[in-house]
């Protein structure tokens, strides 16, 4: 027999796939899901697991995640039913939580839930109503990478939200991912739909998070597809375990004068990837996207995003800053495409980063790619360490070294952190900031702050 | 007992030797003038006596209130009393400058051993400080220095010496780049805060400024060293004759003399 090479060898990820795979569905699930089951795993087979030469990856070894037997958790999860970590941000609307992908019941609250908003478990959504998923499902992330295909292969739950048209959800909805030990190293693929029909507005939260020093694999998709005129802010807050994998897509959709601002909120992880991928396809539509990442240790941390223009009068903000200390890792990698058809575009990016340390990395490569000729298109991209004027000139007025470092990080930061506009994750964000900082206490220096 | 005692005073600049021996005295009360070329070592001093990191002392000593001031943090000096205006003001987006301002009066407060002051005390403080240098309370409340005009930041800088209330007050070319109007008000604001005992140590390349302040002694620093002392009327000299003829001439060793 032929030695085979090291792409095509079966790894420990790759195999514990292929089995679960094999163990087969539910014969009652529609054909079109079987269908988007399948395409999902053959795209995998055709792109194999991504290597440092694909150019998207180069920068991401996902060597260590195939190395580990992830095996999905069991059925019944765990005896009893978990606690939701309290250092989490207040939440005072409706939450739907899943435990290692697993949709919990239990933990999951409809409180205040205004008339005409659905939020649901996608599973029992494909089991009662599945022509409410069918014409989104797997169709806005149609294009994604690898791991998408994977999570396509097993979509299987996650959250379904549905905004009714023409209203205005006054509350935040939030999703909430919780991976809890289990005695193997698990695996989930959760698959969240987000539908804002025409004229929706609403905010919503979505939190991963996981217990400290746990070793597990999310591998998350979220579809969402704005309608005309709907309004969508939605915030993203990764706080994975410090020994959890974590890749997910978000990918938009954005109908016709929509708004879509997302604040991606990346803490935690050994390894964090996240696309963001929007479409602007239709006319007048504005998206907004801003994210903050904290490294540490040596946490690596990857943000890729791709804001597609493809119909005239668009616009896009995007506002990344990463702070990484330790020997941690950090990736902002922003793709911006104009198409022949989307004259008037007005696209503006934006990548800051913070050293805080001699052996932290941060790579930043923007792409423009434009094909269309009245457009407004700028981009800019820092790298750099503290200020050490501006260290020297808070130094210089009687404020101590430690704090004058705070300060100046906490500035950095609150940029980014005060955009958030669902209040409680913004002053968690601002807590959280705060507690990285060592020295002087979080309140002390979040006083300073214009 | 001098306030600052600086003696022969040796410094580098990323391994350029700046200043070559300095000496200087400066006694409680008192305004001392230091003019000189550019390159001459004027605002290396001042930088060295605030405690800019990178600002190497190779030889000589400085005390302050007796004490070793090159021992010091820059913090530390700040807390004791010392305070530099900046030629080049920082700009700290993100960071209101009223804020800082409380938290380094707080600071300097609490090394003093005095009780901290409360917003509503710090803001009150603020609102007659402000009119002292004619800055816009507005301004104040915005993010240090970020989007200040050149005469702004300066004021900027005079106004956080009056809520600092330093005893040693180094003003590093404060009227560089100022028109005659805002030149005034910056002068107006720091003769307001001469008092018996404050000092301060004014360090300018032109003599303009010091129609306004009006020094007790002047100092010529030339390559490093001091070249020449002397009264107010000494800048009047420098004025006609500028710094050429100090440069080629062996420094003249003149006992400063009290302006009458």
């Amino acid at each position: 027999m032929e030695a085979v090479s090291e792409e095509t060898r079966a790894t420990g990820l790759e195999r514990s796939l292929a089995d679960a795979y094999r163990e087969g569905r539910s014969p009652r699930d529609p054909r079109w899901l079987t269908e988007i089951r399948r395409a999902g795993m053959d795209r995998f087979h055709e792109m194999g697991f991504p290597t440092v030469r694909d150019d998207a990856w180069k920068y991401t070894n996902v060597a260590p995640i195939r190395k580990v037997p992830f095996e999905p958790a069991p059925e019944a999860g765990p005896t009893a039913v978990p606690r939701i970590p309290d250092d989490l941000p207040e939440r005072d609307g409706t939450q739907i939580v899943f435990v290692n992908g697993r949709y919990s019941r239990a933990l999951s609250s409809a409180r205040g839930r205004p008339d005409g908003l659905e939020v649901k478990s996608l599973k029992e959504v494909l089991e009662e109503r599945p022509e409410w998923a069918e014409p989104y499902l797997g169709r806005i992330a149609r294009d994604g990478n690898a791991f998408a295909a994977i999570n396509a292969a097993f979509l299987e739950d996650g959250a379904f939200v549905r905004l009714p048209a023409r209203t205005a959800v006054e509350r935040p909805i939030h999703l909430i991912l919780l991976s809890e030990p289990v005695f193997r190293p698990t695996l989930s693929h959760p698959r969240n739909l987000v539908i804002a029909e025409p004229g929706s507005q609403a905010s919503l939260v979505e939190t991963f998070i996981g217990t400290a020093g746990e070793l597990y694999f999310t591998n998350a998709v979220t579809e969402v597809v704005l309608g005309e005129g709907a309004v969508l802010d939605f915030s993203r807050l990764e706080r994975e375990s410090d020994a959890a994998f974590h890749i997910s897509t978000i990918a938009v959709s954005q109908g016709r004068d929509s708004h879509f601002t997302s604040h991606s909120i990346s803490l935690g992880g050994a390894l964090a990837r996240n696309d963001l991928n929007v479409r602007l396809d239709a006319e007048g539509a504005e998206c907004t996207l801003n994210g903050l990442f904290l490294g540490s240790g040596s946490q690596l941390l990857d943000n890729h995003t791709l804001i597609d223009h493809a119909k005239p009068h668009g616009t896009s903000r995007e506002l990344y800053k990463g702070i990484m200390d330790g020997k941690s890792r950090g990736i902002f990698h922003g793709t911006i495409i104009v198409r022949p058809d989307a004259q008037k575009t007005d696209a503006m990016q934006t990548n800051k980063n913070l050293l805080l340390s001699k052996e932290a990395l941060v790579n930043s490569e923007p792409a423009l790619e434009i094909f269309a000729d009245d457009v407004k298109c700028r981009h800019g991209s820092t790298i750099g360490q503290l200020d050490a004027a501006a260290m020297f000139y808070l130094r210089s007025r009687g404020i101590g070294e430690q704090e004058a470092r705070d300060l100046l990080v906490y500035a950095f930061a609150s940029d980014v952190a005060s955009r958030i506009r669902v209040a409680p994750l913004r002053s968690f964000v601002e807590r959280q900031l705060g507690l990285r900082l060592a020295g002087s206490g979080a309140t002390a220096v979040r006083e300073v702050i214009a | 007992m001098a306030l600052l005692e600086v003696k022969n005073l040796h410094a580098s600049v990323a391994g350029n030797e700046i200043l070559r021996g300095v000496d200087l005295t400066v006694n409680a009360g008192e305004v001392h003038a230091i003019m000189g070329p550019n390159g001459s070592g004027k605002s290396t001093l001042a930088h060295v006596l605030a405690g800019r990191p990178g600002y190497e002392v190779t030889a000589g000593q400085v005390r302050y209130k007796g004490q070793d001031l090159l021992a010091m943090t820059p913090e530390m000096r700040a807390r004791e009393g010392v305070f530099l205006a900046f030629q080049y003001p920082v700009e700290i987006p993100g960071v209101s400058n009223v804020y800082f301002l409380k938290n380094a009066l707080n600071a300097v407060r609490k090394h003093r051993g005095l009780p901290e002051l409360d917003a509503f005390d710090f803001l009150s403080l603020v609102k007659e400080q402000a009119k002292l240098v004619d800055i816009d309370e507005e301004l104040v409340k915005r993010p240090v220095n970020e989007g200040f005009s050149g005469g702004e930041k300066k004021r900027n800088e005079i106004f956080q010496m009056a809520i600092l209330d330093p005893t040693l007050a180094i003003l590093d070319e404060t009227d560089s780049g100022l028109d005659i109007d805002a030149l005034r008000i910056v002068a107006s604001g720091v003769n307001s805060l001469r008092t018996p005992e404050r000092a301060m140590i004014v360090v300018t390349h032109y003599q303009r400024l010091l129609n306004y302040i009006v020094p007790d002694f002047l100092h010529v620093l030339v390559d490093g060293r001091i070249a020449l002392e002397g009264g107010k009327e000494l800048a009047l000299e420098l004025e006609e004759k500028g710094y050429s003829w100090l440069e080629k001439e062996p420094p003249a060793k003149a006992q400063p003399v009290p302006v009458s």
